[in-house]
């Protein structure tokens, strides 16, 4: 029922595609883009239990270059990179001074010392490149949107390995692990691969000039793939545990309060940009807290919808829900009150016009199969 | 497309009405379920409750959206499918034989101020 022809909208190099393909298309992040092809339910199984291609053209792609880079990233980072080698991934936040998250996002450590590659939620590329360019003071450093010259896909489920290789060039693949990268040669043109994902699943993401992720794909799906939209995107990160941005963290949700704090490093050297505030938060503790919630009925909990206490006092609000696909429970994450957050809490969730017991539980709703 | 049944009444909200006397069956259209996707739950009044034309009575959920039911005519609910509480997919495969409530109509004249299947056909071709 959305409106899909408004021609401000960025299009992927795949768009053609996805129209040819039938997909349901919408506005997200100011790309034109597919929702589902057939139906979300049939897609979110694909990736589970053989293997899903999506679009991810719209996640932006900044590169960090110059004598300085190291230092940079570690300064505005949460995560430690100071001795990070190449070929790994590593993920973490940039943090505003107070500790609110600009973004989350991946760092690559590239080949050279020199080379760094952060991929970013598509909504912040503008707000991530404006407060890295905002934070070179004193750093030898080059910033560089690279998001409108690369297209990404990503193959995702426990076939994408065998499907991977049917590409020209993608042996070396095969023998990364979780959270590795390789730059392979096809066609004469560099394609990042990484074993990395957003789904809870085995495997990979793919990075390289436009024209070769066109290729990539009708060869994905014709081996055998099958096309999967930013609907089922969601679903599975929900399951798997994974935060999405302006959902589970925000400029006003810390990584602390959204239970991401393994993710940042407070006794780094030389600290980062919202480390004191985040040890602050440890020590005298936080308000509120990300947790998961399961409601004890088929109603679906949804973003928005209000957490309250036995009394009707609302303590909190849904930030992502679902009746989840793999497990048939209705389950969502919340930020609520830190005194009601401890497992097993009785909580309950207003849905409609209907209040439904609700306990609090684990947020990684589903066991992961990530590549050892 | 989307299947239209002639002889229905269509609502503005994609609810469709079938006339049986003073009974109105309510249900919502092919397109309405296409639309939506993967429909996982329904949320439905009880037996007895009233609702004037253009009342919110429940709602359909998807996957991925909520989205609330309207009462096209006025009336007060006899019965509803419980059918559909333990699998509301089946509006998905049969949206006109999934039925969500049949109404006792409190003035059947509203039923000429729904459209007709051809004009919900013009309606949803747009």
């Amino acid at each position: 029922m959305e409106n899909s022809s408004d021609n401000t909208l960025k299009l992927t190099c795949l768009h053609e595609r996805h129209v040819r393909l039938g997909a349901k298309m919408s506005p997200f992040a100011g790309f034109d883009m597919p929702i589902q092809y057939s139906s979300i339910v049939e897609e979110h199984n694909a990736v589970r239990n053989a293997a899903g291609l999506f679009d991810v053209s719209h996640m932006g792609e900044i590169t960090i270059s110059g004598p300085d880079a190291r230092k940079f990233v570690n300064h505005v980072f949460t995560n430690d990179v100071s001795s990070l080698e190449s070929g790994k991934i590593i993920y973490g936040m940039m943090l505003h001074g107070n500790g609110g998250t600009v973004d989350d996002l991946i760092v690559y450590k590239g080949p050279g010392e020199e080379d760094w590659l952060l991929v970013v939620n598509a909504a912040n590329i503008a707000k991530d490149y404006a407060h890295l360019l905002s934070c070179t003071e004193g750093f030898d450093v080059k910033v560089t949107d690279r998001s409108d010259k690369w297209g990404q896909i990503a193959l995702q489920g426990p076939d994408s390995e065998r499907l991977l290789l049917t590409l020209p060039g993608m042996e070396a693949c095969s023998s990364l692990g979780f959270y590795e990268f390789c730059t392979v040669t096809a066609e004469g043109t560099p394609v990042i691969v990484s074993r990395s994902g957003y789904t809870g699943e085995d495997g990979f993401e793919v990075y390289a000039a436009p024209a070769l992720i066109c290729e990539f794909w009708d060869k994905l799906l014709a081996a055998g793939a099958l096309p999967c939209g930013l609907g089922c995107r969601d679903t599975l990160r929900f399951e798997a545990g994974l935060p999405l941005y302006g959902h589970e963290l925000a400029d006003d949700i810390s990584p602390i309060e959204a239970g991401l704090g393994m993710f940042c490093k407070l006794d780094k050297t030389d600290g980062f940009i919202g480390c004191d505030a985040l040890r602050s938060q440890k020590e005298n503790g936080v308000n509120r807290k990300l947790v998961g919630i399961e409601v004890l009925d088929r109603a679906i909990p949804r973003a928005g919808y209000a957490v309250e206490l036995e009394d009707e006092t609302q303590i909190g609000t849904v930030t992502t829900g679902y009746r989840s696909i793999s497990l048939d429970r209705s389950l969502c994450f919340a930020l609520v009150d830190a005194r009601y957050a401890a497992l097993g809490t009785a909580l309950k969730v207003r849905i409609h016009r209907h209040v439904f017991p609700a306990e609090v539980v684990r947020k990684r709703f589903y066991q992961t199969n990530y590549k050892k | 497309m989307a299947k239209i049944i002639e002889g229905l009444r269509y609502s503005e909200s994609h609810e469709w009405v079938k006339a049986e006397g003073n009974v109105a069956v309510v249900g919502v259209s092919d397109f309405a379920q296409e639309e939506m996707g993967d429909i996982t739950y329904l949320d439905m009044p009880m037996v007895g409750d009233e609702f004037a034309a253009g009342d919110e009575f429940g709602a359909l959920e998807s996957v991925k959206a909520s989205s609330d039911l309207y009462c096209p005519v006025s009336g007060k609910v006899i019965e509803v499918n419980e059918t559909l509480e333990d699998a509301p997919e089946n509006i998905n495969s049969d949206p006109f034989g999934s039925w969500i409530i049949k109404l006792e109509m409190s003035d059947p004249s509203e039923l000429d101020a729904l459209m007709d299947a051809a004009a919900y056909q013009a309606a949803t071709s747009k």
